[in-house]
């Protein structure tokens, strides 16, 4: 009995330091020479692996970072601009601050404002939907419902809303790594400069068609008359095809524009105080 | 006789062609059609009249803006109104034409007799120059432009001419109408195709639940007395119609993955097809109007009509023309109930390929409760192009492209067997669609990159003589 287990022992052990002598020399033999700094710079990343910044994981971030020549092409926006200088400071560069980015949903297309023209009942996601057809409602600009940027978000940054049907960004959460814009097939969402203090003003709508079309399908439609771009001091806004859009590195936040909009389709939000009084339902 | 059909999967849905006895009506013009520019496969027409001019029937609206396109003529006579966007039945914007109709003049030259022209001509390329100046496409669901399949690309043979009169899609009549109605115009357009395509055998392909147009078929073609037409009868099973599947089923050949009919020496074409290829060549006169069926489950009998109408009218108009929708319709369906595409917006105009409006009662559509894959196989058992749909939806959710391709969802012909097979609701086909699409994006960039890669070793191999 004793015996055997001293064998046993025995030759576990020996085995044991026969292959880390193995290993020790194999080690050395094939040591890959890897920059350290690539370490480092994982080291400061969020390690989230979204994406986000365009490569394949925070590791792939580093390892393309540490061999680029400048930082140009390398942004995570989830760590946003702290990150970046900490990485800026291992490999010795510089880094232009980014405005720090979130996502902002441009349908404003709620159950109450957008009448359901049909029922859809196929499969429920938005990208099998917006192959089918153009939508349970008249207008083939806007939100499906489905979720699909609910799914994609990584963070628990979005929601559905059961009310309004539409979804929610929690700006708290939201890192602006771009995965909802890529799963939505409508092209809804749109990444815009988070403002001071949050504060930003945008077009929630995306739908081109005429005005008359676009109003009858949605009553907070974007009917693209133009009155916004006349007002704005700072040539920030545009009417293409029916449809405003405010460019956010012109906009002074002056907000003329959304008084003036005849369907409530300009949203301002996280200002100090409601502009008018009825403007309360803005949740983005 | 003996009946065939095809081999692999098929469905046997009850067939349901309540409409069968309605005799085919001829539309009262509306006020104003919508001509859409986007009614046949490929790329969409370009208009080539401007707002304001005056049209007649028969006008050339648009031409074809590519190879695979074709010309759009006007269905009525009257002012063009307005060359806008306007929402197609799934609601997507889509270049109309606006026309009030104003008359009914017709352009000179087309031949409004009755009168059974027999002589077919014998100018080959005359005959496809008339075809492709007549806009027509094929009728059978598809609307791939009719000239384009009619020329085989040099160094593959017809060996086979299929009319495909299968109609195997429940509750749709207006092919079975037109072959009890037209079968002499029927006959001659098959002869004409068959002398396009080099004096090839053609086979009429009816399913046995059509006993009177296998008759009247059978009785032109005796009458007629062209050379080497036949009538064959099927057995009733769904997908009969499609093109793959009439091909197994008649000349008992398997089209090969990603190959085209041709290459098994078959040239199939719908029996509207081949009366919009009479009209044309006979009678000069081009595709502006169709047959189509209302029909469903939700109307009686009598409310159930066969129409031949011009194309642009207003889903809405004609389904008004018929007594209206009916309260009790869930869906509304632009097509059969397998494939047909759902009607999102009733005020489309129909194009070129409309084959029915059908009302479908919540009961027949209500898709139930999804639940889980047991692995039974009879989405397997019941595809006809021999897939597994449970696989391939898998794949899909696992993202695996290559996964997919190796499994053909590529040859997927989207008839719903799968999805009309699964005891677990899944939406299956909607998933393999998806897939499909992705794969063929992929399939094509492949085809896309080895193109410009040849040319430039051919630039290179050039230059460096």
């Amino acid at each position: 009995m004793t015996t055997t287990l001293i064998w046993t022992i025995g030759i576990l052990a020996g085995l044991g330091l026969l292959l880390s002598v193995i290993l020790f020399f194999i080690a050395k033999q094939f040591k890959v020479e890897e920059d350290p700094r690539i370490d480092e710079v994982e080291k400061v990343m969020p390690g989230a692996n979204c994406g986000g910044c365009g490569f394949a994981g925070c590791r792939a971030f580093a390892d393309s970072a540490v061999k680029a020549p400048n930082l140009d092409n390398h942004y995570c926006p989830v760590g946003g601009d702290p990150v970046m200088k900490q990485v800026a400071a291992i490999l010795g560069y510089e880094v232009k601050a980014k405005a720090p980015m979130v996502a902002v949903v441009r349908c404003n297309g709620s159950c109450a404002n957008r009448p359901r023209t049909n029922i859809y009942d196929g499969a429920q996601t938005c990208k099998i939907k917006a192959a089918l057809y153009a939508g349970d409602t008249a207008c083939p600009f806007g939100c499906l419902g489905c979720g699909d940027c609910v799914a994609a978000c990584q963070f628990g940054a979005l929601s559905m809303d059961p009310k309004t049907g539409l979804p929610v960004v929690d700006e708290q959460k939201c890192t602006a790594c771009g995965a909802c814009v890529k799963a939505c097939p409508k092209s809804i969402i749109e990444l815009r400069n988070k403002g001071p203090r949050g504060m930003r003003v945008f077009v929630s709508c995306v739908n081109k068609d005429k005005g008359v079309v676009a109003r009858k399908a949605c009553s907070a439609a974007c009917i693209g008359c133009g009155k916004c771009a006349k007002v704005c001091a700072h040539e920030a806004i545009t009417v293409e095809n029916n449809l405003a859009y405010i460019d956010f590195n012109k906009c002074k936040l002056c907000r003329k524009c959304v008084a003036e909009c005849p369907t409530g389709a300009i949203h301002d939000i996280n200002f100090p105080k409601p502009l008018m009084p009825k403007k309360e339902e803005n949740n983005g | 006789m003996a009946k065939i059909t095809f081999q692999i999967g098929g469905v046997h849905p009850d067939d349901s062609k309540i409409a069968r006895n309605r005799a085919i009506e001829v539309l009262p013009l509306p006020q104003t059609v919508y001509v859409s520019m986007a009614q046949h496969l490929g790329a969409p027409a370009k208009p080539v009249v401007a707002v304001g001019d005056h049209v007649k029937v028969g006008t050339v609206l648009a031409e074809p803006g590519g190879f695979i396109s074709a010309f759009v003529h006007s269905p009525v006579s009257g002012t063009v109104k307005k060359i806008e966007p306007r929402k197609d039945i799934a609601g997507n914007n889509v270049p109309h034409i606006e026309i009030a109709v104003e008359g009914d003049e017709w352009e000179e030259g087309i031949d409004l007799s009755d009168t059974l022209v027999r002589e077919i001509p014998t100018d080959r390329v005359a005959v496809l120059d008339k075809i492709k100046a007549c806009g027509v496409v094929g009728l059978g669901g598809a609307t791939f432009p009719t000239h384009v399949k009619l020329n085989p690309a040099p160094g593959s043979k017809a060996e086979c001419l299929l009319l495909n009169g299968a109609e195997c899609e429940p509750y749709l009549t207006s092919d079975f109408r037109i072959m009890l109605e037209r079968s002499s115009e029927i006959v001659v357009g098959a002869a004409i195709m068959q002398m396009v395509l080099g004096g090839c055998p053609c086979k009429i392909c009816i399913e046995e639940n059509k006993p009177e147009a296998i008759k009247a078929m059978s009785e032109a073609v005796a009458e007629l007395g062209y050379k080497d037409i036949e009538v064959v009868t099927l057995k009733k099973k769904y997908p009969q119609g499609g093109e793959k599947q009439l091909i197994a089923a008649v000349m008992k050949r398997q089209v090969g993955s990603g190959a085209l009919p041709i290459s098994v020496g078959a040239v199939v074409q719908n029996v509207a097809t081949a009366l919009a290829v009479y009209e044309a060549v006979q009678k000069n006169k081009p595709l502006i109007t169709n047959t189509l069926t209302i029909t469903g489950d939700c109307i009686p009998e009598e409310k159930q009509h066969n129409y031949l109408f011009r194309i642009g009218m207003p889903l809405s108009y004609i389904a008004e023309q018929a007594g209206g929708v009916p309260e009790n319709a869930a869906k509304l369906i632009s097509g059969g109930p397998m494939m047909g595409k759902a009607i999102a917006n009733i005020d489309a105009a129909t194009v070129k390929g409309s084959s029915s409006i059908l009302y479908l009662s919540e009961a027949a559509t209500k898709r139930g409760e999804e639940s889980f894959c047991i692995r039974c196989g009879r989405c397997a058992q019941a595809c006809p192009m021999g897939l597994e749909p449970f696989l391939l939806r898998r794949l899909y959710a696992a993202g695996d492209l290559e996964g997919l391709e190796k499994n053909a969802v590529q040859d997927c012909i989207e008839c719903g067997c799968c999805l009309y097979s699964c005891p677990a609701n899944i939406p299956l086909l909607d998933n393999i669609r998806m897939a499909k699409g992705q794969v063929m994006g992929v399939i094509r960039a492949r085809a896309a990159a080895a193109k410009v890669a040849a040319e430039a070793a051919k630039a290179a191999e050039s230059a460096a003589k």
